[in-house]
């Protein structure tokens, strides 16, 4: 005998409708992708013409060899990937060493700390004067411009406290305090061992935005070979010029040809830029998730 | 008597020991007075006559100059209605599509599908604005883009979109959706998550249908979430996406796209008259506290959820 209640007919319709409205949601968010990876896989001309929707057309890497011939794309990525590995260093620890404080009940003065940190998220000087800032420290076109003046978010401190005032428990401290041991004691042999899991969100929230990064490095930075693979995009997106000049140069093409390699080479580098952040995507899914949620949730 | 100088001695040893914890905490607070309150200070150039040799406060002062010619210059009724219309549209815009995918995903029966739906409607959140508005742009593209090749199949004309200051909102409005809705389904599906599953047996014991469920269970449980990202996504109003807006805009679509921020760094970085830019910022950030205070006030009173 089957005891559970029966679904009834209301319910089965809107389980149905429900599962169309999911399905319906997925494509909306796929179709666009879909359409500018199958445009760069398919043949320039077919892309120019307008015969590719969702699937490839005469299915060719042509544009895909320009662009790893293109010394600038290469350029781009070694520098956005060592504006991410380092800033997001700098970032972490700068993050951990204001949230564990701050999670320390016993620190004389947290409300104080706590409302400095927090003031900024409300306040700021605003473009100009951080402008005037930074160029007062001498940080203009070097990589510390990029990196250190977005080093520190108050959002996610709070975000690493929150973590640290549910995960530790305040009688571990009593404790480790009663064996003799002092705060770096405990925060090295107790708290960090306990925390890798926010300090692997933190990481991720920091190198998606460092990867991502694209308006401070126009601000900050002047030499074209400084720039992260973001502003190398932006050019190719906007200047035909460039690009024209980098299909002569790393290939022997017919002005014919050339229109449509450089259409095509967009959807190769809007690829090419997206796909890093898209491999590591399904892996770091479930932090991403669970750093969301506390932030939200507890902040 | 010896006891009781010990625990003082103790005591004082106790309380003096958290030096460490101060010492960690120096290097961000030494952080924050450079590269937060130095600018705050710096704001002072608003009602000075910013020259780099003088510094922030060596400049001559001249009052509200700055902001006097910014209120009276014919760029700032245009400026000030962009930014609140296209903050106002994308901040109502933005809220039912999250709330709804929450909810569809939470009364899903089909958990896999449910789990997959989700993966993917997360996924744009990771592509920067670069690549959105590159997307966009190549989506739009008058020759081979997939939006005119259909309008191709239905016979109709290509369009070019980006040029077209009629259809800046909307393409700011609906990409900024696409991107934002999966991220956006997340806080609510936590709530969702939290709610008491005795709830829902009762309901369906009593002959609740789903939607009866989601009307009278999920709805009222996730709306202190709603209300209270409402209120915060308030201060973006006018502080709207300033970096989508700046990759958006074209000489042709100015008259829709031209916002306070943008303005902002074309006066002040591409001419380099940072006293006047900072002053409209400034009146950027007053008016963007205002109307969270505001907004937060008001909530308080209709609905007895408020950030503070």
């Amino acid at each position: 005998m089957n005891n559970k209640i029966k679904m009834s007919r209301q319910d089965r319709i809107f389980h149905l409708l429900n599962g169309i409205l999911m399905v319906l949601c997925a494509f909306c968010i796929l179709i666009p992708l879909v359409n500018v990876i199958s445009s760069s896989v398919s043949n320039p001309s077919d892309v120019l013409n307008g015969r590719v929707t969702l699937l490839p057309v005469h299915f060719s890497i042509k544009s895909y060899l320009y662009v790893f011939k293109d010394n600038s794309i290469a350029s781009g990525y070694l520098h956005s990937i060592l504006y991410t590995v380092l800033g997001t260093l700098i970032a972490v620890a700068m993050t951990i060493l204001a949230a564990y404080p701050l999670s320390r009940k016993s620190l004389k003065g947290r409300k104080v700390f706590l409302a400095f940190f927090m003031f900024t998220m409300f306040f700021s000087g605003g473009l100009i004067p951080t402008y005037i800032v930074v160029k007062n420290l001498h940080m203009l076109d070097t990589m510390w411009s990029v990196i250190i003046p977005n080093c520190l978010s108050v959002y996610n401190i709070i975000i690493a406290r929150t973590f640290f005032n549910e995960q530790i428990p305040g009688e571990l401290y009593e404790a480790a305090e009663i064996d003799g041991a002092n705060d770096y004691d405990v925060f090295f042999r107790i708290v960090l061992p306990l925390s890798k899991a926010i300090i692997a969100v933190m990481a991720l929230f920091y190198a998606v935005g460092l990867w991502n990064m694209y308006f401070d490095a126009v601000l900050y930075l002047n030499s074209y070979d400084k720039y992260p693979l973001q502003v190398i995009l932006r050019n190719i997106m906007n200047n035909a010029q460039i690009q024209a000049s980098m299909v002569e140069a790393t290939g022997k093409v017919t002005s014919t040809d050339s229109l449509a390699i450089t259409e095509s080479l967009k959807y190769t580098t809007i690829v090419c830029a997206s796909v890093p952040m898209l491999l590591l995507y399904p892996f770091v899914q479930k932090y991403f998730t669970k750093g969301v949620m506390i932030g939200s949730l507890k902040g | 008597m010896q006891n009781k100088t010990k625990y003082k001695v103790n005591h004082k040893r106790k309380r003096l020991s958290h030096w460490r914890l101060y010492l960690m905490l120096l290097p961000p607070v030494i952080y924050l007075i450079i590269f937060k309150y130095w600018p705050i200070y710096g704001l002072q150039i608003a009602f000075r006559e910013y020259t780099p040799v003088l510094g922030f406060s060596g400049s001559p002062w001249v009052g509200l100059k700055h902001f006097k010619n910014f209120f009276s210059s014919y760029q700032f009724v245009r400026l000030l209605s962009n930014t609140l219309i296209l903050g106002t549209i994308s901040l109502i815009a933005s809220i039912p599509c999250p709330i709804i995918l929450a909810l569809s995903i939470n009364a899903a029966k089909q958990r896999k599908l449910a789990k997959a739906v989700q993966l993917i409607t997360y996924a744009p959140y990771f592509i920067s604005t670069v690549i959105l508005v590159s997307l966009v742009t190549q989506l739009l593209a008058v020759r081979g883009g997939m939006f005119n090749v259909v309008r191709g199949w239905m016979g109709m004309d290509a369009v070019n979109l980006l040029s077209d200051p009629g259809a800046f909102r909307p393409i700011y409005i609906l990409s900024g959706i696409w991107q934002g809705t999966g991220y956006g389904a997340i806080i609510y599906l936590a709530s969702l998550a939290g709610v008491s599953p005795d709830l829902y047996e009762a309901a369906k014991l009593d002959g609740a249908t789903i939607m009866q469920r989601i009307r009278y269970i999920d709805l009222p449980s996730i709306m202190p979430v709603v209300v209270i990202l409402a209120i915060m996504n308030c201060g973006s109003i006018i502080n709207v996406g300033f970096e989508k807006v700046l990759l958006l805009q074209n000489q042709m679509n100015m008259s829709t796209s031209d916002v306070i921020s943008t303005y902002v760094y074309r006066i002040g970085i591409g001419s380099s008259q940072f006293s006047y830019s900072t002053a409209i910022g400034l009146f950027n950030s007053i008016v963007s506290v205002i109307l969270l205070l505001l907004v937060n006030w008001f909530s308080k009173k209709a609905t007895e959820t408020s950030l503070f």
